[in-house]
């Protein structure tokens, strides 16, 4: 499995990662080298083993679904990089 | 008297029921060691105020005689912990100027608890690296030195473990995906625990990987570990896979009598190329937990190198999972914008400029195994060979092993910039005897055992039963006692 920079650009996209068109080479050279690592995993007979989905064996705890923190807009949205009247702003998303 | 910085928290404990100090006096002690210790660049936000306030409450609660045992004790919080109102970075420039408006339940714990807050540490970009030289506020020197060399005191818990080593605060909090509590730790010459998966609430914790990702205590030694972390600890509704089981008193739990425990060398780990010192190191530990009246037993744990190339599936997998909420929008930095820029080029330009080029990498990868194709190939296979790992583990305890022995390090400390030019996958290779730990969810403890031939300070690793810490740090205390490490860095800072 060797990564090209066309995958390498795909990646950085669905990353949300802006990626400059000269540092795709290197950038794919070393997802090859990381994933020439993981390849090992393909040694291992992993036949009728379940992927593990908790490392301690207890479920998920569940609780009422009740309302249980909330009213604390300024909190909320005190750490917001531009923040107007209770909302959070961001560039225009829909035309 | 001893210089106050320099004392463990237990000393400093029983030195303040006995009314022999204070915790203002303490406190003021670590904060003059600080501003002498730039150098070292463990501290990267400083509270002295918080600090100052918090000792004189808890000189108050000493005097009145029902202070827990973490009162007046001053503290180092890793700057992975939101703390109110204080800077929480994780290491990274996305997270610039966030000021948490809640605290974490961990350092909740601690201060409600009486723990003083003298500031945040250094660490590792989201506690990704070995070396802590992913961290925005850049490297933190080992107070260890044998040369001119300045060397890495190891990550992603660096700031914590130079800190403790240096003598800048009695304790530290640590957290510990693949081994950044213990490796750090083991560069040191300090003890760092990482409990079993769910003892510690990771509330408040910046996520890295939610599924490896524990706190624990980085300390001066064991007795000091179980007194810490038994004050972290706590059952918390706020974190689903927090476990809700009693915390006992590790402290009166740790006898150091393993007469008859049975402690498992297991043969996969020793790796091909494996330095002779390590190999004497372990073979040491070995042969002095024999004395003290355990029996060694050889086993096998057959899936150990899959660990590590498993990990590098599922913890960047979880990484740009966790990561994707840094965008932006609701807090941290934001790119500034050129004319026409939408909501999609703000996300990148944020995220190019915010994260550095580990965390990056690892989004990126992370990304690609979950992406569509590739999911059951990597993310799947990664999570099958888990639970084998994990397996390996239940079968040994199963046979009646009470604890395991492990070198806690490939090599001692390595110099800032040694590790540069070389392929991403050597870094990741210090986690090697660590990172099963993280993946079967077990407590593991980095003991100070022997100094190597340049004078650096080498650690083993005790790995215990799942819940069972107090029984691991009785074992831990047991080998600490026996290897008898007091070495400490000559200061040059």
């Amino acid at each position: 499995m060797s990564i090209d920079q066309n995958t390498a650009a795909r990646v950085a996209k669905l990353a949300r990662i802006k990626v400059e068109e000269a540092a795709l080479p290197a950038l794919a050279e070393e997802f090859n080298t990381i994933l020439g690592f993981i390849e090992q995993l393909n040694e291992v007979d992993v036949e009728g083993v379940e992927p593990m989905t908790s490392v301690t064996p207890q479920r998920l705890k569940r609780r009422a679904d009740v309302v249980s923190d909330g009213n604390q807009p300024e909190a909320v949205m005190k750490n917001a990089p531009d923040a107007r009247e209770g909302f959070f702003a961001v560039p225009k998303v829909v035309e | 008297m001893t210089e106050l910085n320099t004392l463990g928290l237990a000393e400093a404990r029983d030195a303040l029921r006995k009314g022999d100090t204070t915790s203002k006096e303490l406190t003021q002690a670590c904060l003059s060691a600080i501003e002498g210790a730039g150098a070292l660049n463990a501290f990267v936000h400083h509270t002295p105020e918080i600090a100052m306030k918090q000792a004189d409450a808890a000189d108050i609660r000493i005097k009145a005689g029902d202070a827990p045992d973490m009162c007046g004790l001053p503290l180092g919080i890793k700057d992975l912990f939101c703390t109110k109102d204080v800077p929480s970075q994780a290491g990274s420039r996305i997270l610039e100027g966030f000021l948490p408006q809640y605290e974490s339940t961990i350092t909740s714990n601690l201060f409600g608890a009486g723990a003083v807050m003298l500031g945040k540490l250094n660490m590792d970009e989201f506690a990704m690296g070995s070396s802590n030289e992913t961290s925005v506020y850049g490297n933190v020197i080992n107070p260890w030195k044998v040369d001119d060399r300045d060397l890495t005191p190891g990550g992603s818990s660096g700031g914590s473990a130079s800190a403790v080593a240096a003598d800048l605060c009695l304790a530290a909090t640590g957290t510990d995906t693949g081994g950044s509590i213990r490796q750090p730790a083991a560069f040191t010459g300090t003890v760092g625990i990482k409990p079993t998966y769910g003892r510690c609430s990771r509330w408040g914790v910046v996520a890295f990987a939610s599924s490896l990702d524990q706190a624990g205590p980085m300390t001066k030694s064991v007795r000091d570990a179980a007194i810490m972390l038994e004050a972290m600890c706590s059952h918390d509704p706020k974190d689903s896979t927090s476990v809700d089981l009693a915390v006992p008193n590790f402290e009166a739990l740790m006898t150091g009598d393993i007469r008859g425990k049975k402690i498992g060398i297991p043969k996969e780990y020793r790796m091909e190329g494996m330095p002779a010192e390590i190999e004497k190191l372990w073979a040491d530990g070995a042969a002095m937990m024999k004395d003290a009246g355990a029996e060694i037993v050889d086993i096998s744990l057959p899936h150990t190198k899959y660990a590590l190339p498993a990990y590098y599936v599922i913890a960047p997998a979880e990484a740009s999972s966790n990561l994707a909420r840094y965008d932006g929008v609701r807090y941290g930095h934001r790119a500034t914008l050129a004319a026409g820029d939408g909501v999609t080029e703000m996300y990148e330009k944020t995220r190019a400029e915010g994260f550095g080029p580990e965390v990056q990498r690892r989004v990126m990868i992370g990304t690609y195994v979950l992406s569509a194709g590739f999911y059951d190939a990597y993310y799947n296979r990664a999570r099958r060979v888990r639970t084998l790992i994990k397996k390996d583990f239940e079968d040994v305890f199963a046979q009646g092993i009470d604890a395991i022995l492990t070198p806690a390090t490939p090599s001692s400390a390595f110099g800032l910039g040694e590790m540069t030019d070389v392929d991403p996958v050597q870094m990741y290779l210090n986690d090697v005897f660590t990172v099963t730990v993280n993946m079967a969810g077990l407590p593991g403890i980095a003991v100070p055992a022997g100094l190597d031939e340049k004078g650096l300070p080498l650690g083993l690793q005790l790995i215990g039963r799942p819940w069972e810490e107090g029984d691991l740090l009785s074992s831990a205390y047991a080998l600490e006692r026996a290897a008898g490490f007091v070495a400490k860095p000559s200061k040059w800072w």
